[in-house]
């Protein structure tokens, strides 16, 4: 139990460092900040844990996948990447370059990208192209993708479902940053999607729900992949956009954030608990 | 040989193909058991199945997906063009009764504005056969080129011997000085018809069957206008963005102009009945082409215009 504790720890390290990346990266144009932040527990677990991805095997077809099919939230992964050796940490300082190629939605020039997304409700049909592949093949790989709960408003994310439940896919699994909040406001009060665990159960999925930010709850949930034979596996991460920066946690109107430089430092000192930041720039900023 | 014989032949001989479709089994009726689990039917989801088949790709398979040509490039554009578009993938678009050949369907179902949407996406490629021979004249170069390719599938018979297929050029059936038809796809039978009402009308008469959109044959079109006095553009697609607008970029682009007069569809979908009745009523058959293009009446007579034998 003790290996399994330093375990966890060792991943909130990791996350904390991928927050002060993400917290970086939403100066000078900014970027999606609340949804990196409520990815970033979940993201950090695949990679770290779960996934057969390093960088000396992106090339292999017998390599694990992940799809960020929300996109949005890439700080997250490319603070990830950086932090497991998969991108040089200099590079995340050529946020917004056109030397470079880190922009707001990944893009297959940075190593360890499987695919490009940015248009919502994609990347469950591409990653069910994969996972029957491997299937036909007899691979043991796992396709992970990765969605938002405001993209399960496309109806493509459940047009994907009802295909991989009808072709068995339970190499694939869909993990839902369930932050309660689309671009504007909580999904509730919009589109709401409750009961999303029934719904998915409905859909033909095995389901789990759990805390997205507990290491502990990640672990538990995917020790158990694949959850039933023969088909999907659905993982709703229960998260809190913005997680990590109490002045930004929960609120509807910082979705994109473009903060300024002394908001950063202020942000990255908040983040290890030392002050609340007084944020004065623009809010709701139009991306 | 057939559609579905190919597709079966190449499938069976060549692992990396994949035979997909939204539930439209017209084309691969018989193809379910003979490749087992490379036969992937997604059910009604065109977006789902172009998706996936940019994944299958993406594992080095070449998808060649099935689906009608209205929902395969209008519903599921967005997936064409982000999933199968931005990273060039060998995505393999087999499009179901294109054009004039989804007669009495309406139109919900008339894919017009096709090859308008597919031109317009970077690393597409886009054909449109004459007929079955041609159809499969064309195919094995097609799946195997490294881009997604779009094909506006024509499974009909005619009399007519295609030479073989070239990539990127179209196929020079004869040449004249005073008209020279261009077109493509199922009205390539009006066009032999009509070429044969001009000549005995005492006209020099050329026709191309255009067979390939993109990659475009620039050298054809820039010589038929150049000698001929009148190019007829014939297609079964709206006027903005199909073969006239082709070589109204063409000539533009070398700097040279032509008398061209279009047959298309202008701001408008087209009456739907089955495809002699349709021909007629839009003014697309030989003996109206080739009177439209005399301006004057003739006794020649129009053979009689077979109807699509499809089974769904």
């Amino acid at each position: 139990m003790q290996s399994v504790i330093t375990q966890f720890q060792k991943h909130e390290a990791i996350a904390l460092k991928v927050r002060e990346h993400i917290i970086k990266m939403s100066t000078d144009g900014g970027c999606f900040v609340g949804a990196s932040l409520s990815a970033a527990d979940l993201i950090v677990y695949l990679y770290s844990e779960f996934l057969n991805i390093n960088k000396d095997n992106l090339d292999n077809p017998d390599r694990d996948y992940l799809f960020l099919s929300k996109g949005h939230d890439v700080p997250a992964l490319y603070g990830t990447f950086a932090e497991l050796g998969l991108l040089e940490k200099e590079r995340l300082k050529n946020h917004l370059s056109t030397e470079d190629h880190i922009y707001w939605h990944p893009n297959t020039h940075i190593p360890g990208i499987e695919f490009h997304s940015g248009s919502l409700g994609h990347l469950p049909s591409v990653a069910i192209g994969v996972a029957m592949d491997i299937k036909i093949r007899g691979g043991k790989n796992k396709v992970i993708c990765i969605m938002g709960d405001g993209e399960l408003n496309e109806g493509t994310c459940w047009e994907a479902v009802l295909v991989a439940n009808a072709y068995k896919l339970d190499n694939l699994i869909f993990v839902i940053d369930r932050n309660h909040f689309q671009a504007n406001m909580a999904t509730e009060d919009l589109i709401p999607l409750e009961p999303l665990h029934d719904k998915f159960t409905a859909f033909g999925a095995a389901v789990k729900r759990i805390d997205g930010h507990s290491f502990e709850a990640l672990h538990e949930a995917f020790s158990a992949y694949p959850f039933q034979t023969g088909k999907l596996n659905v993982v709703i991460a229960d998260t809190v956009r913005g997680k990590g920066l109490p002045s930004i946690e929960r609120r509807a109107d910082r979705w994109f954030c473009n903060f300024n430089a002394e908001e950063v430092e202020d942000l990255l000192k908040e983040l290890h608990g030392e002050k609340i930041t007084q944020l004065t720039s623009e809010t709701l900023v139009v991306r | 040989m057939s559609y579905e014989e190919l597709l079966t032949q190449t499938a069976l001989s060549d692992e990396r193909f994949i035979v997909m479709t939204a539930e439209n089994r017209a084309l691969v009726r018989n193809i379910p058991g003979k490749l087992g689990n490379r036969f992937i039917d997604t059910g009604i989801t065109e977006q789902t199945m172009i998706g996936a088949a940019a994944g299958l790709a993406l594992r080095g398979r070449i998808p060649v997906v099935h689906a009608l040509a209205s929902f395969l490039t209008m519903r599921a554009f967005e997936f064409v063009r982000t999933d199968a578009g931005i990273p060039n993938l060998p995505v393999k678009l087999s499009s179901f009764i294109p054009g004039f050949l989804s007669d009495g369907n309406g139109p919900t179902h008339q894919a017009v504005e096709d090859i308008s949407l597919m031109r317009g996406i970077p690393n597409m490629t886009v054909f449109a056969p004459a007929d079955e021979q041609d159809l499969v004249e064309m195919l094995p170069q097609i799946w195997n080129c490294p881009n997604p390719s779009y094909v506006r599938i024509n499974t009909r018979k005619t009399d007519h011997q295609h030479t073989p297929f070239e990539w990127g050029k179209a196929e020079i059936i004869s040449k004249g000085e005073d008209v020279t038809i261009l077109t493509y796809g199922l009205l390539f039978e009006q066009a032999f018809i009509a070429i044969e009402i001009l000549k005995n009308e005492g006209l020099s008469v050329g026709l191309i069957n255009m067979r390939s959109l993109k990659p475009v044959d620039e050298q054809a079109i820039l010589h038929a206008t150049q000698t001929s006095s009148l190019t007829v553009t014939l297609e079964d697609h709206f006027l903005t963005g199909g073969l006239y607008s082709i070589v109204a970029e063409v000539l533009l682009k070398n700097e040279v102009t032509a008398r061209v007069l279009p047959f298309a569809l202008t701001e408008k979908w087209f009456k739907p009945s089955l495809l002699p009745n349709v021909l007629e009523h839009e003014g697309f058959t030989g003996k109206q082409i080739a009177e439209k293009i005399l301006g004057y009446k003739t006794r020649s007579v129009q053979p009689e215009i077979s109807i699509p034998q499809f089974s769904e």
